[in-house]
């Protein structure tokens, strides 16, 4: 719009004086206009055009920088693993993280222009836009963590997982040295069958007391009983002294209080039981000849929620702390375009008998085309050159599955000491902004004449 | 007029409370301070008369020149407590010679660093070079001078051959080692072991028995930093020096074998012992990969009787983590050195190196007072540091945990061996997410797969040694 209004003003008068001023320069003129230019060219020249053109000849050149190279350097560039999976993610990363960023703005600005706190929706919606690219990554590198009890994301996620799937309470359990137990389908068998009138011992590992479910009590020895099947599950490890007694119940050690206990026979549970607080437990008569089994549900592991920063979701979480800085961004330009918007149309459109979505669908939604396409594809520049976030928030294990093409120009040209390839991935990144760029600058001249 | 009069008084109040609060701590840091600055000056009195009350300390062993007016720069990249106590050694070089000398505090890699300051006509006089590979560097690039011979002469009156042939490049000696690393040290949970009822182990075989003695009393007995690819090097180094001896280190180190040697596959498959079974390493494989090296050490000593690992890997600079944590170094978190897994204990080893820049007289005495006991002794005292001079006496260190380090340290004589990852091009052993530190990452995700990880090495190498020389 400015810059509209700036060539109005110069344009202007050169127009009518077009052919007067050109007979009059002779040179003074031109000298003039050369000097004033000559600061912005210097800088410019400076800044913009011999870096461009000295990354462009270091492209060429050798490692060390003495050789010609030919395109060694661009041949690295489509066979280097690295590089590829970057350009991977890099058009990941363009084709979701602007039009993303741009949904959720325009949701945002929509709705923010019907109800009364907008403003004060907007500012906190906006808000991250205020913070570094560096402290948003710290920040969530942090909400992105493993451990339930740090980050937030996964807070959450175990916190519903876990009210439909409960953990068990002996996890690590595991049978110690010599044990009559063997692994089987996640829990554990015996290897012989059980007999009524005898005593079958469950010794296992692993359990620390404190873990211990509450009202668990000193094991105790299971006395036979004629016609039934009696026996201990405890853990078999004295604090302080290794197992104690091996498959024998020590003083200190505790009962497996609630353990699941079944009988089976043929592969069918015949019978089923769960251990007393101290450790013992009997079973009928049909379990004779059976062997018992402590099902998988006894060893369920605490869910640990979900690996956001794992190879496989560390690209979709980066680019939601993205969306989480920018679609502020882009709600506020979307929202001063829907500014611009005639009332009378919406409102046309609503006597006609339009509902609220085709109102949106149909008339807003095109109206403020332009708008989008500016917030898209000044999102697409940005995002193309995105580094200081995939250069934070993933862990080093996943940093290569993460790569971007601006962090992998880092990598290549400071750590690995490969300017050559660098500087090949950064003339490349040129070019892939160049059309982007055009398109802008078409769109703007085309507003210009409009 | 009241109530204004009160208010204008109560702002008052605080500021002078606060000035108070501010005048007594400066009394209490200046006390402190001399006290600190006690045993130094008591040295420098020693050097020109009488025997300073310091028995220890007494009587300097290094003859320095006389500097006055003189002024030195020393560029290190320490931070924090290691930088403030290196400044008391440089304090107290100023002190005997009369120079002055000042710190500059240098960015990793230290080795672009210096190569901005020297493009500027401006290279510090000292640099303390933390790899091998950097004093080779600086040295082709001409920018290391050879060390003259009082420092020389110290060097072999205080250092193994080993540690004097790592500051050698191409048999001319540029570069005095002042600071070590013990990197073959396991630090243990000692609540954990005491429950478990296990003992520290002195092979790998004991090593293992422990775990499990560990795991069965409830807790996972590794902790392990993978998001950090350097510790996992770090852990490979220890189990092949000690396996496959120091003449396979070395030609490894080289890459004169190649990574797919059967001794390499033997290495990896002993790993796989502890890596390999879930329920060792806490978080199992994934977790480990998200845990960065110092939250690796902090879990290993937090959570009283059911901290998260009963045992860390890792060097002594570990403690600095465990410092963190309300576990106290020596009762609470103990350390015993990295158990045999062949012929003998490995002690692998990193350290800083004194490289002097700008040849002058002053410079090349402050190397020679670096490499001479008189300068580690001090540092010694202030603890959090380990130095690879035999000349200083154990009972420099402030305690058992640094003593037992020390000991470790000098005791291998020439069977230690410095870094292997820092000895390797840094595009395979010194990248986030590329080389050898990508590979063992995967090797810990997936430890079924020896061969596969041989490979992949045995490529990335071939890569990195080719270009990187």
């Amino acid at each position: 719009m400015s810059s509209a209004a700036a060539e109005d003003v110069a344009g202007t008068p050169a127009t009518p004086s077009g052919p007067r001023r050109r007979k009059s320069v002779t040179g003074t003129r031109r000298t003039a206009a050369a000097l004033f230019l000559l600061p912005a060219l210097v800088l410019l020249g400076a800044l913009v055009v011999y870096p461009i053109g000295y990354s462009l000849i270091r492209s060429f050149l050798s490692q060390s920088g003495d050789s010609f190279a030919g395109v060694d350097n661009y041949r690295a560039l489509f066979t280097d693993d690295g590089i590829r999976t970057a350009l991977k993610n890099n058009i990941i990363w363009v084709v979701f993280a602007p039009t993303v960023s741009t949904a959720l703005g325009l949701i945002f600005a929509v709705l923010t222009e019907r109800v009364r706190w907008g403003t004060a929706f907007k500012l906190v919606v906006f808000m991250p836009m205020a913070i570094s690219m560096l402290a948003a990554g710290i920040i969530f590198r942090l909400v992105y963590d493993q451990d339930p009890d740090k980050g937030v994301a996964n807070a959450v996620w175990v916190g519903v997982h876990d009210s439909f799937a409960e953990s068990s309470a002996f996890p690590k359990a595991h049978p110690g040295r010599r044990s009559p137990l063997r692994s089987d389908q996640g829990g554990f068998v015996t290897a012989g069958t059980v007999h009524t009138g005898r005593t079958v011992a469950l010794p296992l590992v692993g359990v620390a007391p404190d873990r211990m479910p509450k009202g668990a009590e000193p094991a105790a020895r299971a006395q036979p009983q004629p016609g039934k099947v009696t026996g201990t599950a405890w853990q078999d490890f004295t604090r302080g002294k290794g197992v104690g007694k091996l498959g024998a119940v020590d003083p200190s050690e505790q009962g497996y209080a609630g353990m699941r206990i079944e009988a089976v026979k043929d592969g069918k549970v015949v019978a089923s039981t769960k251990a007393a607080a101290d450790g013992t437990f009997t079973l009928p008569a049909a379990a004779d000849g059976a062997r018992l089994r402590l099902p998988a549900s006894n060893f369920r592991e605490p869910y640990n929620g979900v690996d956001w920063l794992g190879p496989a979701l560390v690209t979709p979480a980066v680019i939601g702390s993205y969306v989480w800085m920018w679609a502020g961004f882009a709600m506020v330009l979307i929202a001063a375009g829907l500014a611009g918007v005639p009332r009378e149309l919406l409102e046309a459109a609503r006597v006609d008998g339009a509902n609220e979505w085709q109102v949106f669908r149909r008339v807003t939604v095109p109206l403020l085309a332009p708008v989008l396409a500016v917030v898209t594809v000044t999102l697409m520049i940005n995002v193309l050159k995105i580094f200081d976030l995939v250069f934070i928030i993933p862990p080093g294990s996943s940093q290569d599955d993460a790569n971007v093409l601006a962090l992998e120009l880092y990598r290549k040209g400071f750590s690995e000491d490969q300017p050559g390839i660098a500087s090949a991935i950064a003339v490349f990144l040129l070019l892939l902004v160049i059309p982007v760029m055009l398109f802008n600058i078409r769109r703007l001249r085309r507003e210009v004449r409009r | 007029m009241h109530s204004t009069l009160r208010m204008r008084k109560s702002p008052k109040q605080p500021t002078h409370s606060t000035r108070r609060a501010a005048l007594t701590a400066a009394a209490a840091f200046l006390a402190g301070a001399l006290a600190l600055t006690g045993c130094g000056g008591g040295n420098d009195k020693s050097s020109d008369d009488k025997p300073s009350a310091d028995g220890k300390e007494s009587g300097s062993t290094v003859t320095l020149p006389e500097l006055k007016g003189q002024s030195l720069e020393v560029a290190a990249v320490w931070t924090g407590g290691e930088q403030k106590n290196f400044k008391q050694v440089l304090a107290e070089f100023g002190k005997r010679t009369g120079a002055k000398v000042t710190f500059v505090p240098a960015q990793d890699p230290i080795i672009n660093f210096l190569g901005s300051k020297i493009a500027g006509g401006q290279p510090p006089d000292v640099a303390l070079l933390p790899q091998p590979g950097a004093i080779k560097q600086a040295v082709d690039k001409k920018w290391a001078k050879p060390l003259g011979p009082e420092a020389q002469a110290e060097l072999s009156k205080n250092y193994s051959q080993g540690w004097q042939d790592l500051g050698k490049v191409g048999g001319k000696q540029y570069a005095a080692y002042y600071k070590a690393a013990n990197k073959s040290l396991i630090w243990y949970n000692a609540k954990v072991f005491e429950n478990a009822g296990a003992q520290e182990p002195k092979r790998w075989e004991e090593l293992m028995t422990a775990a499990q003695a560990v795991y069965d009393s409830g807790v996972t007995p590794f902790s392990v930093g993978g998001a950090d690819g350097w510790t996992l090097t770090d852990w490979f180094e220890n189990v092949y020096l000690s396996q496959a001896g120091p003449d396979k280190y070395d030609q490894l180190a080289q890459h004169t074998i190649k990574w797919t040697d059967p001794s390499v596959k033997e290495a990896l498959t002993t790993l796989a012992q502890i890596w390999g079974r879930k329920d060792f390493v806490a978080g199992g494989a994934n977790g480990a990969l998200q845990t960065e090296f110092p939250a690796s050490v902090t879990q290993a000593f937090t959570g009283g009787d059911q901290p998260k690992a009963g045992m860390v890997f890792e060097g002594d600079f570990a403690q600095v983590n465990i410092a963190e944590t309300k576990a106290k170094i020596g009762t609470d978190a103990k350390v015993f050195p990295f158990p045999a897994v062949g012929g003998q204990a490995p002690v692998v080893s990193g350290g800083d190196a004194a490289v002097v820049l700008k040849d002058s007289e002053a410079a090349q005495a402050l190397v020679t007072f670096l490499a001479s006991p008189d300068a580690a002794t001090i540092q010694a005292k202030l603890g959090g540091y380990l130095s690879p001079n035999k000349s200083v006496a154990l009972s420099a260190y402030p305690n058992d945990v640094q003593r037992k380090m020390a000991e470790a340290l000098v005791s291998a004589g020439d069977n230690f061996r410095f870094d292997m990852s820092d000895q390797a091009p840094q595009a395979f052993g010194g990248t986030p997410g590329k080389g050898e530190w990508k590979d063992l990452q995967d090797f810990l995700k997936n430890p079924k797969d020896v061969a596969g990880t041989q490979a992949k090495l045995e490529k990335d190498a071939a890569a990195a040694y080719g270009s990187g020389s």
